[in-house]
């Protein structure tokens, strides 16, 4: 079984975000990038499935500019054999990324695509559901837990209410909750042998994929602020607060 | 122009953010078309043909549809889109899940959780856990949007009587089974909907320790939430979970427990209306959204704060 494995450069989660003043966007220069933490999850689970002995091959791709290639290694350090870079510059949709994850399956014919379920940046929640709808494959969302079977997976759901099971046909889109397992870190050695393993290249014209934004974004503003709050200095004063100015008990 | 809205249901009732995700669609456009996909759904069908600003309600109603598997539900709802300018639901796991797919399926970029209705093509949304918003314009000929429920007043749920109809159920697909659900019941008021809330974070350092919180929860009739770190340690389930990858609340009142308030968990909450933090590290960021901090410690504060809630004549339900 053969898995392939979507990740995306982000800004790192612990940067505060700054927005632009032109008010076209964040402030990116300068600012620490990482993987999208579920995207972790998605790869260490294929590499867990793979040294379970039942996947032979797991292969990392990302859609995005050329420093999206530094996410792709970081995917090579913790055990994914090897990388693909398709190459995109500025704004690009979930919808443009899922055909062009598409192209990229049915050139690498995987029997389970993984990947995050959810980019921590744009908020989205859509590029894997959009794959499985493309490809007419079952969608696993949300990932909790994920049982290999002969031909098919069991997975365990995070949904509001709690926890659901479903089974899905292979092949299959799973997206991974950050609750799916605890992603490894880079040995020194495992580095330097992720310099070593390939990266194939390639742009999203060579797949032949429109990726032209259908959503304009008009602009991007700061959130309101909250107003400064108060420290009180007892439980008595906090429940006298509550009462009697904020009349919220 | 008209939006179909797709209720999220257990077959015998709706559940209750529906009614907030048709407040946003009638602010899209007035005629508001309700797709019910169910099995043995009559009740769920009847009791939205009775909220006001529903004008039509097309039941479909199939054994495909028993249990919620995204795709028999998104064949069937391609089926009825091509005569709607805009597709929409709420953005839970449900609307999640369903949303992206429908989208992929009839080709449009579709705009998630947004929290505000501009125009008929233009809404806000938050981005990177809401330290942004970013304004956006949908060019697509049809608009799926899913809309962040608690950003939205809830619709009345009495006094409409729209048309029902059936509908033909799309097609089954052999892709995917479902197995169990694992529902956590309780008599509490629902985490998404309840005034109050109190949660609990890193610092309980146990499950059994939130007996607290429950005790705190009790008497306030309040929700129980925990950020990521209290469900990643076993403390409490993952349906609690509030922040950026869990559950959005606003609640009136917000008390944060030994919570550090990472901004991915600020992110599910600062929208709260007042906002209570307890913590003993006193440069801890949750401070910096609360209008209230206390700066003690927890396992202290806590029966102290219950002892005084019980002097007190009356309490707010």
């Amino acid at each position: 079984m053969k898995i392939l494995v979507a990740v995306k450069r982000v800004i790192d989660y612990n940067v505060q975000i700054r927005v632009k003043e032109d008010g076209t966007g964040v402030v990116t220069d300068n600012v620490k990038m990482s993987t999208n933490p579920p995207d972790d999850n998605a790869i260490e689970e294929a590499v867990k499935i793979k040294e379970a002995g039942k996947a032979t091959e797991v292969v990392a791709v990302s859609v995005g500019e050329e420093k999206a290639q530094e996410t792709v290694r970081k995917a090579l350090a913790v055990g994914a054999d090897r990388g693909i870079l398709v190459k995109v510059d500025g704004v690009i949709e979930p919808l443009a990324v899922s055909k062009i994850l598409q192209k990229v399956v049915e050139k690498e014919k995987p029997d389970l695509v993984f990947m995050g379920k959810q980019a921590i940046d744009d908020d989205c929640n859509q590029t894997g559901q959009m794959l499985a709808a493309l490809l007419n494959w079952p969608q696993a969302t949300f990932a909790s837990k994920i049982e290999v079977k002969d031909k098919s997976l069991e997975v365990t759901r995070e949904i509001d209410e709690g926890l659901e099971t479903i089974e899905v046909n292979v092949p299959a889109i799973v997206t991974c909750d950050l609750r799916l397992n605890e992603p490894r870190y880079a040995s020194l050695p495992n580095i330097m042998k992720a310099k070593k393993k390939p990266i194939e290249q390639i742009t999203a014209s060579d797949l032949g994929v429109d990726t032209k934004p259908r959503i304009e974004q008009i602009k991007v503003e700061e959130p309101p602020k909250r107003k400064a709050g108060i420290k009180v200095a007892s439980v008595e004063e906090l429940v006298q607060k509550l009462k009697n100015e904020a009349k919220v008990i | 122009m008209s939006v179909l809205l797709i209720a999220e249901h257990n077959n015998k009732e709706f559940k209750p953010f529906t009614l907030n995700a048709i407040s946003a669609a009638s602010q899209i456009n007035e005629d508001v078309h309700v797709l019910v996909l169910g099995s043995n759904s009559d009740s769920v069908a009847k009791s939205i043909s009775e909220v006001p600003n529903v004008k039509k309600v097309i039941h479909v109603n199939n054994n495909l549809y028993e249990n919620y598997l995204a795709e028999n539900y998104s064949s069937a709802v391609i089926k009825f889109a091509e005569s709607y300018s805009h597709i929409v639901c709420s953005a839970n796991t449900f609307g999640k899940n369903l949303m992206p797919r429908v989208a992929a399926l009839l080709d449009v970029s579709q705009v998630s959780d947004i929290t505000k209705v501009i125009a008929e093509d233009t809404f806000l949304r938050p981005i990177y856990a809401g330290n942004a918003f970013a304004t956006v314009k949908s060019t697509d000929k049809i608009k799926c949007v899913t809309i962040r429920p608690t950003s939205f007043d809830p619709a009345p749920t009495s006094g409409g009587s729209a048309e029902v109809i059936n509908g033909d159920p799309g097609d089954a697909s052999e892709l995917s089974k479902f197995i169990k659900k694992e529902e956590i019941k309780s008599d509490r008021p629902e985490l998404g909907t309840a005034r109050v809330v109190v949660s609990g974070g890193r610092g309980m350092q146990s499950g059994e320790n939130f007996k607290l919180i429950t005790a705190v929860a009790d008497k306030l009739n309040a929700a129980i939430g925990a950020s990521r770190a209290a469900v990643d340690a076993g403390y409490i389930t993952n349906d609690h979970q509030v922040g950026q990858t869990g559950k959005v609340v606003v609640p009136d009142l917000y008390i944060a427990v030994g919570i550090s308030g990472a901004i991915q968990h600020l992110a599910g909450m600062k929208e709260s209306k007042v906002i209570v933090a307890i913590n003993k590290d006193g440069e801890a960021p949750i401070f910096s959204v609360a209008d209230y901090g206390l700066e003690a410690d927890l396992f202290e504060a806590l029966p102290k704060f219950l002892e005084e809630l019980n002097k007190l004549n009356t309490i707010q339900k």
